[in-house]
């Protein structure tokens, strides 16, 4: 790493730090209601006690299948319409707005919509997070391939490269970067959908129980959750970034 | 030059006419209206014209990028149908033609795989055209780790290191600032003297064309068609000094009033709502 990015990266630290002092100091003045806001501490040792228990990891399994099942649909889904539709121009131009309209519609308000067909159990909250996730990734989709440099096909072909030669060593690498991006956005939706429409209508997993431990005021298991929600997910952003920047592999200042 | 015999002809492009969308449609576009051009071994021949008037249609029709309405293309003798023959051409486009993804050495190496060239001549013909242009050293850089100037050289390198005897070049300057055109217009009088090259190049530069070339074909506005053929007799390598003389200044400014009346005519084509989009 090099100056500028270790400074950044104290930085970050420093504004972490402070936010988690921050939140100690207004705990322990006593100023705020333990049952809004409890002290970092018992926070902690809730998460402790509840990451003993069974109960805790099959919620946290239930989540977590649910987010992967309606991930690898809308990759797939996306990825797979998106290729289908840049493979004609009128169907770009129909379908392109088309996909792009649906995607400003908020979503959430058809939820009741996906309990109603699939019920309270995981599948409503899988349809879900499929849906609202296949938008982007077949939009990036659509951009990748769909408005591609044509500067780089002429080249190719003008070497004499094969239709499978083009596809591989042009439009896949060339497209990567915004295909990924749509990957990425399609994660966060997809993680946010599926969580939120635990919290809104669900028997398990961990938008349920963040939801039930609010309804029975009992902040330090609401807050614990929570905690274990935010980490998982920087933990899976760092991941992802790290796959991103190996599989790319430019290195660029 | 004297009397052409048919060996000496490399390029040979009879009466092609490019036609854009349906004859009669609205949106119909004659880009090229029966151009032909010999072009002979070792020649260096400039495309001249004012934009969209079929420069690099023709190019593109020579390498075999696409087939024309009508009309023949031969190349070395070898008719053109609409296959690139890349044993005997290479294509040098603007720099952003090089692949970002790759580094210059697998930019190279991929141009190479396409054309089904044996693997174990890659590195060496790389290096080697690397070498010709000053580049060597940045084999394991990316593209955009390199200025503009040196991307254009790495570029050409590209097109060089297939060893075609024929080099269409489309406009492969036209990004660059224009100290930097100059230097490389240089580099590739030189390169030409060196290699005995054949080449084509599109430009809209008339400096670059008078410095460049051993003939000029002024185009004319859309449908294009060649207005004028201008001779510069002058043997490569051309030194900068060339570009002093009252010679050079003399052809400039004859290109210049061959092709002011076309500039209009493609503008006023633009503001004429019933005329031809650009």
């Amino acid at each position: 790493m090099d100056r500028a990015g270790a400074q950044a990266r104290i930085i970050q630290l420093a504004i972490f730090a402070l936010a988690a002092g921050g939140w100690y100091f207004v705990t322990a003045a006593g100023g705020v209601s333990r049952l809004l806001l409890p002290s970092p501490g018992e926070v902690g040792t809730t998460l402790l006690r509840l990451i003993q228990t069974k109960s805790f990891w099959n919620s946290v399994g239930v989540t977590f299948s649910s987010i992967l099942q309606a991930y690898v649909i809308a990759v797939v889904g996306g990825i797979v319409a998106g290729y289908l539709v840049t493979r004609s121009k009128t169907a770009m131009g129909v379908l392109e707005p088309v996909l792009a309209g649906l995607f400003t519609i908020p979503l959430t308000l058809l939820l009741p919509l996906f309990i109603l067909f699939f019920g309270i159990g995981p599948a409503s909250k899988i349809a879900y997070g499929a849906t609202y996730a296949f938008f982007p990734v077949a939009l990036n989709t659509i951009a990748a391939f769909g408005h591609f440099d044509e500067r780089w096909l002429r080249a190719a072909q003008s070497m004499g490269a094969s239709r499978w030669q083009t596809f591989r060593h042009i439009l896949l690498p060339g497209a990567f970067p915004v295909l990924v991006t749509g990957l990425r956005i399609g994660f966060v939706i997809c993680f946010a959908s599926v969580l939120g429409g635990e919290t809104i209508a669900s028997a398990v997993g961990i938008g349920h129980n963040i939801a039930l431990s609010a309804e029975q005021m009992e902040p330090g298991r609401l807050y614990a959750w929570i905690a274990f929600v935010t980490i998982t997910a920087v933990t899976l952003n760092l991941l992802i970034t790290s796959i991103e920047n190996t599989i790319v592999r430019r290195d660029r200042k | 030059m004297s009397a052409t015999s048919p060996n000496d002809i490399a390029i040979s492009i009879r009466n092609i006419t490019q036609r854009f969308g349906e004859e009669g449609a609205p949106d119909s576009v004659l880009a090229l209206d029966d151009v032909s051009l010999d072009i002979r071994k070792g020649e260096f021949v400039c495309l001249l014209g004012p934009s969209g008037c079929g420069k690099s249609t023709i190019l593109n029709i020579v390498g075999g990028l696409f087939r024309p309405t009508s009309g023949t293309t031969l190349v070395e003798g070898r008719s053109v149908e609409g296959t690139p023959h890349t044993d005997q051409i290479a294509f040098v486009f603007q720099e952003s033609t090089l692949f970002p993804w790759y580094t210059v050495i697998e930019n190279f190496r991929i141009a190479m795989k396409f054309r089904g060239m044996a693997a174990s001549e890659w590195d060496d013909r790389a290096m080697k055209a690397l070498k010709a242009v000053g580049m060597a050293s940045f084999a394991r850089h990316y593209p955009d780790q390199l200025s503009v100037g040196m991307r254009q050289r790495v570029n050409m390198a590209r097109g060089i290191c297939v060893e075609t005897p024929i080099l269409l070049m489309d406009e492969p300057f036209a990004a660059l600032d224009e100290q930097t055109r100059m230097v490389l217009g240089e580099d590739l009088s030189q390169l030409l003297a060196a290699t005995g090259k054949t080449i084509v190049f599109v430009t809209h530069s008339l400096a670059e064309a008078v410095f460049l070339s051993d003939r000029i074909a002024v185009m004319t506005a859309r449908p294009g068609k060649i207005k004028t053929i201008i001779d510069v007799n002058e043997a490569h390598p051309r030194s900068p000094d060339f570009m002093l003389e009252p010679r050079f200044s003399e052809l400039r400014n004859q290109c210049y009033a061959l092709l002011r009346d076309e500039i209009r005519a493609t503008m006023a084509a633009q503001r004429d709502p019933a005329g031809v989009e650009a």
